[in-house]
């Protein structure tokens, strides 16, 4: 400090002294923005509110008759419960060739739902009911020939958002032609019971593929 | 600069300009602030989207006091401003029509620019501001969409954040983050509100500062597309230009007069536009479990969403949608022709130019209904117009049959 304080106005610079300051100064300022930028980055992340009320769900099933379908809620997201008739389930591989993603090979689904049903169990399928073109609700036309103009004779039953017009089957697996790419989603969950369903959680093993 | 120090005026106004350039900054940008003489209604529009940005924040200021941010308030708290605040009903329908007249005055304000070639050098920074102006805009326009949390502002904020999801590996992290939830929930309301009142509006205001700041260096393109600051008489002013002050002051309060004459019409007679600027969709409350049927964006949007919705992978439809707004910020390299103005532009940009209009229509109109295998064929169709516009423009600017740009602008007195 003396030395500097001590020039004059004639001193020469010391020009790679100055460039060293500016770069070094530069530098600790860079890496203090990064810090301060982190909590109010952080912030927007799921508080810890949010991430409580997201646990998991149960879901009682011995109500549910074969051909119904219930929705609730898990993490602000509706999950689709349907019972599937046998008819249903037998069904399914007839149109795999309409299908952009038969074996949802590209799709998000845990893995011991990774099969021909898309379930733990073939009876009951489970996803979730936003579109995953953008988000929408796709809409149930369980019944095979639908009078709905995208839909026709040739329908097998499924589910057409009706934002974008994607149709999924009772597998929730994408056909061609839709805008949405890949299968609807499917969340963990297990039994911890025969009449029971557990959303958001793999559980133990059983019932697994 | 400093000419305002050597002419010492006495009082208080001598006063103020010795401590401030006040008037060497009224007869910089006002009355020795020389525009091109011959101006035509396409130059209303500059000034008219200034006027409504004033409007929106006057009437926002106004509904932040009444407005309750937060999923079970905000709602109810727009019921009460429509139903039980003095005037509230009409504050909040400036507002709300004052969204849709910016974008409105805002296209016709760029449809100009494509007309007279005003994003031509040396006026790209000018055109790429008011670009960016554009988008801040646009997040402003939709975020502001969502915070009365009605239905369509709900299932609006989902699709538009689920875009987010189709970027490869960071996507489903980014929109969680960006959500604050595992859906759309009182999170995202709250800091879209923040956003909407206090982020965006100071963003625009330095953004329109900047893009006037870069008008003001080459000073306004005119219908002639020509640069008059090359003929300038003996005095060293312009011959073609006139002080903005008082002759275009002016003429813009005639602009000014005309436009809020039908936007009144409109706040008055017919807010609704017929469902166009307020859905009925939205008079519902937000309902994560009911999806409205069909879905639409705002009316200044669909463009964009008919041509998302006519692309059957969702990750080349979100790009498409992307390039589509982009594409605009490459127009001043993009276009190689010698001339600026479409008065002496040849009939391949001529063409082109009317299949661009003509797509964009289109598309916002396509964007509105619901969809069906016609209409996402059509879609496409006017997909590849209103790209063709901007990706071919190097070529077909060049091979234009351009004809001679006079010495002087046109003008009859």
């Amino acid at each position: 400090m003396s030395e500097a304080g001590s020039q004059t106005v004639d001193s020469p610079v010391d020009e790679s002294r100055r460039k060293f300051l500016t770069v070094a100064t530069s530098a600790t300022a860079a890496v203090g923005v990064v810090f301060a930028a982190t909590p109010f980055i952080e912030s927007w992340a799921p508080s810890e509110r949010a991430k409580a009320l997201g646990a998991p769900i149960t879901v009682p099933l011995a109500k549910l008759e074969p051909g119904q379908m219930l929705t609730y809620v898990w993490r602000k997201k509706p999950i689709f419960i349907i019972r599937r008739t046998a008819a249903m389930v037998s069904q399914l591989p007839a149109h795999d060739k309409e299908l952009k993603d038969p074996e949802s090979k590209d799709s998000d689904q845990p893995i011991y739902t990774q099969n021909e049903q898309r379930s733990r169990r073939p009876d009951l399928m489970v996803m979730i009911g936003t579109c995953t073109h953008l988000g929408c609700l796709p809409k149930p036309h369980f019944d095979a020939g639908d009078p709905t103009p995208s839909l026709g004779p040739t329908w097998p039953g499924g589910f057409l958002c009706p934002c974008h017009g994607s149709r999924f089957d009772l597998a929730g697996r994408v056909f061609n032609g839709s805008p949405a790419s890949v299968n609807l989603v499917i969340p963990p969950y297990s039994f911890p019971d025969d009449n029971t369903l557990l959303v958001g959680e793999d559980g133990t093993k059983k019932g697994a593929a | 600069m400093s000419n305002a120090n050597q002419v010492t005026k006495p009082g208080f106004w001598g006063w103020l300009n010795k401590r401030m350039p006040v008037d060497s900054f009224i007869k910089s940008s006002l009355t020795e602030y020389f525009a091109p003489k011959n101006f035509n209604v396409w130059y209303f529009f500059g000034s008219l989207a200034l006027l409504v940005l004033v409007m929106q924040l006057l009437s926002g200021i106004f509904l932040a006091m009444f407005y309750k941010p937060g999923e079970t308030t905000a709602f109810d708290s727009v019921e009460f401003i429509m139903r039980e605040v003095n005037y509230g009903w009409l504050i909040r329908y400036l507002h709300s029509t004052g969204a849709s007249a910016f974008f409105l005055v805002v296209y016709l304000h760029m449809f100009r620019a494509l007309l007279y070639g005003s994003y031509k050098a040396p006026r790209e920074l000018l055109w790429l501001f008011g670009m960016i102006i554009y988008l801040a805009l646009m997040a402003e326009g939709f975020m502001g969409y969502v915070l009365p949390w009605g239905n369509m502002s709900y299932w609006a904020a989902q699709v538009i954040i689920n875009l987010f999801s189709t970027i490869p590996v960071i996507g489903g992290g980014l929109v969680e983050w960006i959500r604050g939830d595992y859906g759309v929930a009182d999170a995202t309301l709250n800091r879209f509100f923040s956003l909407h009142v206090v982020a965006i509006p100071l963003i625009l205001l330095m953004l329109v500062a900047l893009h006037l700041i870069a008008l003001r260096e080459n000073g306004s393109n005119n219908p002639d597309g020509i640069e008059i600051k090359e003929k300038k008489g003996p005095d060293g002013h312009p011959l073609d230009g006139i002080p903005f002050h008082p002759y275009y002051t002016v003429k813009d309060i005639v602009g000014v007069c005309f436009f809020l004459t039908l936007f009144f019409i409109v706040v008055f007679f017919v807010p609704t536009m017929g469902k166009l600027f307020l859905e009925p969709a939205n008079f519902e409350p937000a309902d994560a479990l009911s999806t409205p049927n069909p879905i639409a964006p705002s009316w200044y949007f669909t463009p964009y969403y008919a041509i998302l919705r006519a692309v059957p992978n969702q990750r080349i439809g979100a790009l498409l949608l992307l390039i589509a707004v982009l594409s605009f910020f490459f127009l001043p390299w993009l276009d190689r022709s010698p001339v600026k103005s479409i008065r002496y532009r040849g009939w391949i940009f001529k063409t082109f130019l009317t299949i661009f209009t003509i797509s964009f229509l289109a598309l916002m109109w396509l964007g509105l209904q619901e969809v069906s295998t016609l209409y996402v064929w059509l879609a496409r169709i006017f997909a590849v117009g209103y790209f063709a516009f901007f990706w071919l423009m190097p070529w077909y600017s060049r091979w234009d049959p351009v004809k001679p740009v006079p010495e002087r602008v046109t003008y009859h007195a």
